[in-house]
Formats: structure tokens, C-alpha cells, sequence
């Protein structure tokens, strides 16, 4: 039951491109592996990341993930909701606990990134 | 996958499993951390409603005959002299030095059979502190922890939910009547349980110690009958961050041989009218020349969680650490219980968490008052 709409990183993070714009969440999977998360700290809307590069943190109860940005470009929104109501990574992790939508810059590198089936596999291997 | 690690398990582990329960390693036991509905919500069953726990992990190491009371007497900062049967005393078992060994329930079950209680990490060291503290003759030690399941039945509803048990009858009346800190021996189906009213919730609640082979159909009992009463099981996680609200130490958090029991807070189980106990003279000295460290309770700003070890600070002069830091589901906001220099200036402090500083301030604790006596369901004031 993965997404196929949308590509995916090693670090169990997703982007959904739509244009110049992708959006970036973490898995159901990550989401149930860290268990409730209770904080959610995502970068400034302006800074530049990298792809690969920690931009945040995301704490559950039971431990503390970095927030691995999938593609590179410049944060121009993060979820206000999600910062607010943390709990949405757990209830809606592909689409109402989104966490950054990024202007992407390296399109290209969209390439080195995981497709649902990939991804699956991942999972199941 | 461990093949190599060989881990005990309790009476309820098949349960857990065909329950979702997530298996976790934990003091050499293969333990459900959380079961499916998560963390959060098995936290707030238990604040209000009833949780039930499997919690045999616990060491529990019986003592008994004539010599058993005064031996057990020279090893603990609590006093149990003299305590009536059916008592329960919280105490520290301590070395020469004052640090502290282990933290422990002990039960007076009748007057010469006595129940320990240990932390599962420390069982082999409590066993072998036994041994190589000659019992002598009159004392007779049988470790019971492989033989002994423990499930906790804790919330406001836990009073209603085990007094509806077919398993406890005809001892309902007396059960139902066990008050806060005592226990009752109850034969059941021709074997020993212990029931006390005791917790590491802050909430009202029930342990009951039975034989291994019992485990099962009294856990299957609690979940049937407790379904009226919101029952959840609960894992280790929301044990952690239900103590942690109420301030309760963790061995080997806010307690370890580096500590002594004045440091971490629990002075009120250590007592100087009683005769020589293993520690006593190191305690006294120490409360004598001023406690060099204190638990404080912190509150965090932002959204991070300063976790054990994080580094307390006052304009960049290091005061100590956290023991043990989370999220409050209660309250809502991150916490911390830091060991930290007696005499901290009572101003801004900060907290470094993974290389980044994070201001603090220190708040009152317990964080979240208990409710173990009186009212199960009385009004909480929560801190602003």
C-alpha cells in the first residue's frame, strides 16, 4: 500500500511534485515506526536545503528522527497545521500531515529517488 | 532479526503479539512497548480510565523465617521493623557509599515471610547483595521472579474493574477494601496471589502477583470484564511517561550507584532513627555537610524534548544533567528531571539537545499531582 503518485527517499520521506513545487511528508511507515509524534520542528520558509541534509526534527514519545529533506531547493511553506496538531504525521502522513513544500531547484536528481514500487520493496525486503 | 539473543519471555508474550503488541528487549525480556492504538492514547486511558500492565519482567525474591525481619532491616534506608503483614514500604537499598542499588517494594506477606521487589535490570545484583550478605540461618531466600507473573490494574475505574473479577472472588470485599501501600495473600485455585494497592502511575491502582500459569486467564478476564470500563492494555512507553508526570525515579534514571537516595529526592524513604543499615553513616554524612545535588523538575521551550544526559546550564556554566525527559501528554508540553549543583540560582537556565541550546526554566515537581489516595477521580489542578 504505497503511494504511487508521488516518489520516495531511502530515509522513508516523500515528495509529490506538482510543477516547479514538491511537497514533502515522511511514510505511513515512518510514521508508525516513530509512534506518536508530540513535536515537529521544520525549517524557515526561505532557506535553502540540500537533498539528504537534516532541515528539522520530528520527537515521539518514544524517540527523535531528523527530518531528512528528500530534494533540494527553497522552503517557501511548511505546515503551520502540522506544528500545531503534530499528531496529523500519525493520522494522515500522506496528505494532511504534510510538513514542507520546496521550490525545487535540481529537478534532475528527482531521478536518484525511489518510485512506489521501489519503495514497496524497500518495505518488504 | 536476533537470532542470537535469547530473550525470556513472560506468560502474556503470545498475547502481545497476536495483539499488536510491539516487542522491545527490555532488561533481558521480550516486552510490548506500545500496542497499536499508541502511546498517547494508553497514557490517557490510564489517567482516565483503567490500563492494565504486564509487568512480570519484575524480580520478585521472597524472604523468610525468624531472622528475615532485622536482616532485611540492615539493609534498607526505609524502616520495615516492626511494620504490620499486609504492609507495603518503598525503600532504597544502598552501598557503603550511599549510592544506590536498586529501589524496591518490600511486602511484610505474614510475619515471617517477606516479599521483595526489584527492578528486572537489578535482579542478579540484588540476588548476589543477598548472598553476600550472609543471610545466616533463620533467613531463608527463594527467588520467585521465574515462576511470578505481575500485571498492574491502574486508573480511576481500576477499583470498579477488579472488584468484578470471577477470579479474585470470595475475596471481592477484602480487595476492594486493600488500602493505599497494603497488600492481602488470597488463595486461588489452591495457589498464593498477592494483591496490593500499588502503581507507577500516580493513579489509583491494583498489582497482583500470581503463578505463571495463571497469568493468562486473569489478563483475558481483565480485558472482558474491563471493556465497560474503558480498559487498555498499556505498554512500557506510557509506563515510562506516566511515572515521569508523577515524578516517580527510574533506576537508572534518576537513580544508579552514582546516586544517593537524598540526591534523587526520595529522602522520605530514608531513615536515621533506625538501628545501622549498609549506607546509613554515608547518608547521614552527606545531609550533614549539605546535599551536593538536587532533582529539579524542568520545563523546556519549544518543541524539543531534552532527554537523559541532555547538559543543564547556566550562562554556560554546566550544573548537571537530565534523568529523564518527554513530552507531558497531560500537560502538553516537553519536561525534564535534571540532577543538577544544590543552590541553582533560581533564573533562566538553558539545555543543550543535540548541540543546539534550548532555553528553560525549573517548575515545581511532581509535575502531575497523584491521586493513589482519596478521591480516584479528584479534579486535578493543573500547573498554568
Amino acid at each position: 500500500m504505497v503511494a504511487d503518485d508521488r516518489k520516495y527517499s531511502q530515509e522513508h520521506e516523500w515528495v509529490l511534485v506538482e510543477g516547479e513545487f514538491g511537497t514533502v511528508g515522511v511514510t505511513e511507515y515512518a510514521a508508525s515506526e516513530l509512534g506518536d509524534v508530540v513535536f515537529v520542528e521544520l525549517p524557515e520558509v526561505g532557506s535553502e536545503v540540500n537533498m539528504g541534509e537534516s532541515v528539522g526534527t520530528i520527537e515521539s514519545v518514544k524517540a527523535v528522527a531528523d527530518l531528512f529533506t528528500p530534494v533540494t531547493g527553497e522552503v517557501v511553506e511548511v505546515n503551520d497545521a502540522v506544528v500545531d496538531s503534530p499528531e496529523l504525521v500519525n493520522s494522515e502522513p500522506l496528505d494532511g500531515g504534510w510538513l514542507m513544500k520546496i521550490r525545487l531547484t535540481e529537478p534532475t536528481e528527482l531521478e536518484q529517488l525511489l518510485t512506489a514500487s521501489d519503495y514497496a520493496a524497500l518495505l518488504g525486503g | 532479526m536476533n537470532e542470537s539473543k535469547c530473550l525470556r519471555e513472560t506468560p502474556l508474550s503470545q498475547w502481545h503479539r497476536a495483539h499488536d503488541g510491539r516487542m522491545v528487549e527490555f532488561a533481558g525480556y521480550s516486552m510490548p512497548v506500545q500496542y497499536k492504538t499508541g502511546v498517547l492514547a494508553e497514557h490517557a486511558a490510564v489517567r482516565e480510565k483503567v490500563g492494565i500492565f504486564d509487568i512480570t519482567h519484575m524480580g520478585e525474591i521472597m524472604v523468610e523465617g525468624g531472622g528475615a525481619e532485622q536482616w532485611l532491616e540492615g539493609l534498607v534506608t526505609n524502616k520495615i521493623l516492626g511494620i504490620a503483614p499486609g504492609k507495603v514500604v518503598y525503600t532504597a537499598m544502598c552501598q557503603d557509599d550511599g549510592g544506590v542499588l536498586d529501589d524496591m517494594l518490600i511486602y511484610r506477606l505474614a510475619k515471617h515471610r517477606w516479599l521483595v521487589v526489584c527492578n528486572a535490570a537489578n535482579h542478579d545484583k540484588i540476588l548476589t547483595w543477598f548472598q553476600i550478605h550472609q543471610p545466616g540461618k533463620d533467613v531463608v531466600i527463594d527467588d520467585a521472579s521465574y515462576r511470578t507473573a505481575l500485571i498492574a490494574i491502574q486508573g480511576p475505574n481500576s477499583h470498579q474493574l477488579i472488584t468484578r473479577l470471577e477470579a479474585i472472588r470470595p475475596h471481592t470485599d477484602s480487595v476492594g477494601q486493600l488500602d493505599f501501600y497494603t497488600s492481602l495473600n488470597v488463595v486461588v485455585g489452591g495457589a498464593e496471589w498477592v494483591v496490593s494497592r500499588t502503581g507507577y502511575t500516580g493513579e489509583h491502582g491494583y498489582e497482583i502477583y500470581v503463578p505463571n500459569d495463571m497469568a493468562l486467564s486473569l489478563w483475558q478476564e481483565l480485558i472482558t470484564k474491563g471493556e465497560e470500563f474503558g480498559v487498555v492494555p498499556v505498554g512500557l512507553a506510557a509506563r515510562d511517561t506516566l511515572r515521569f508526570e508523577v515524578c516517580y525515579c527510574l533506576y537508572g534514571h534518576e537513580l544508579s550507584e552514582d546516586t544517593t537516595p537524598l540526591e534523587a529526592g526520595i529522602g522520605w524513604a530514608v531513615k536515621f532513627k533506625k538501628a545501622d543499615y549498609i549506607g546509613k553513616e554515608a547518608l547521614q554524612k552527606q545531609k550533614a555537610a549539605g546535599v551536593p545535588r538536587l532533582l529539579i523538575g524542568l520545563e523546556v521551550a519549544g518543541r524539543t524534548i531534552a532527554r537523559q544526559s541532555a547538559q543543564v546550564m547556566s550562562q554556560n556554566q554546566l550544573l548537571g544533567q537530565v534523568t529523564s525527559g518527554n513530552y507531558s501528554p497531560t500537560l502538553r508540553r516537553s519536561l525534564a528531571l535534571a540532577l543538577v549543583a544544590s543552590g541553582v540560582p533560581d533564573r533562566e537556565l538553558q539545555v543543550e539537545v543535540r548541540g543546539k541550546v534550548y532555553p528553560c526554566h525549573a517548575v515545581p515537581i511532581p509535575f502531575l499531582s497523584a491521586r493513589v489516595k482519596g478521591d480516584p477521580r479528584a479534579e486535578r489542578t493543573l500547573p498554568a
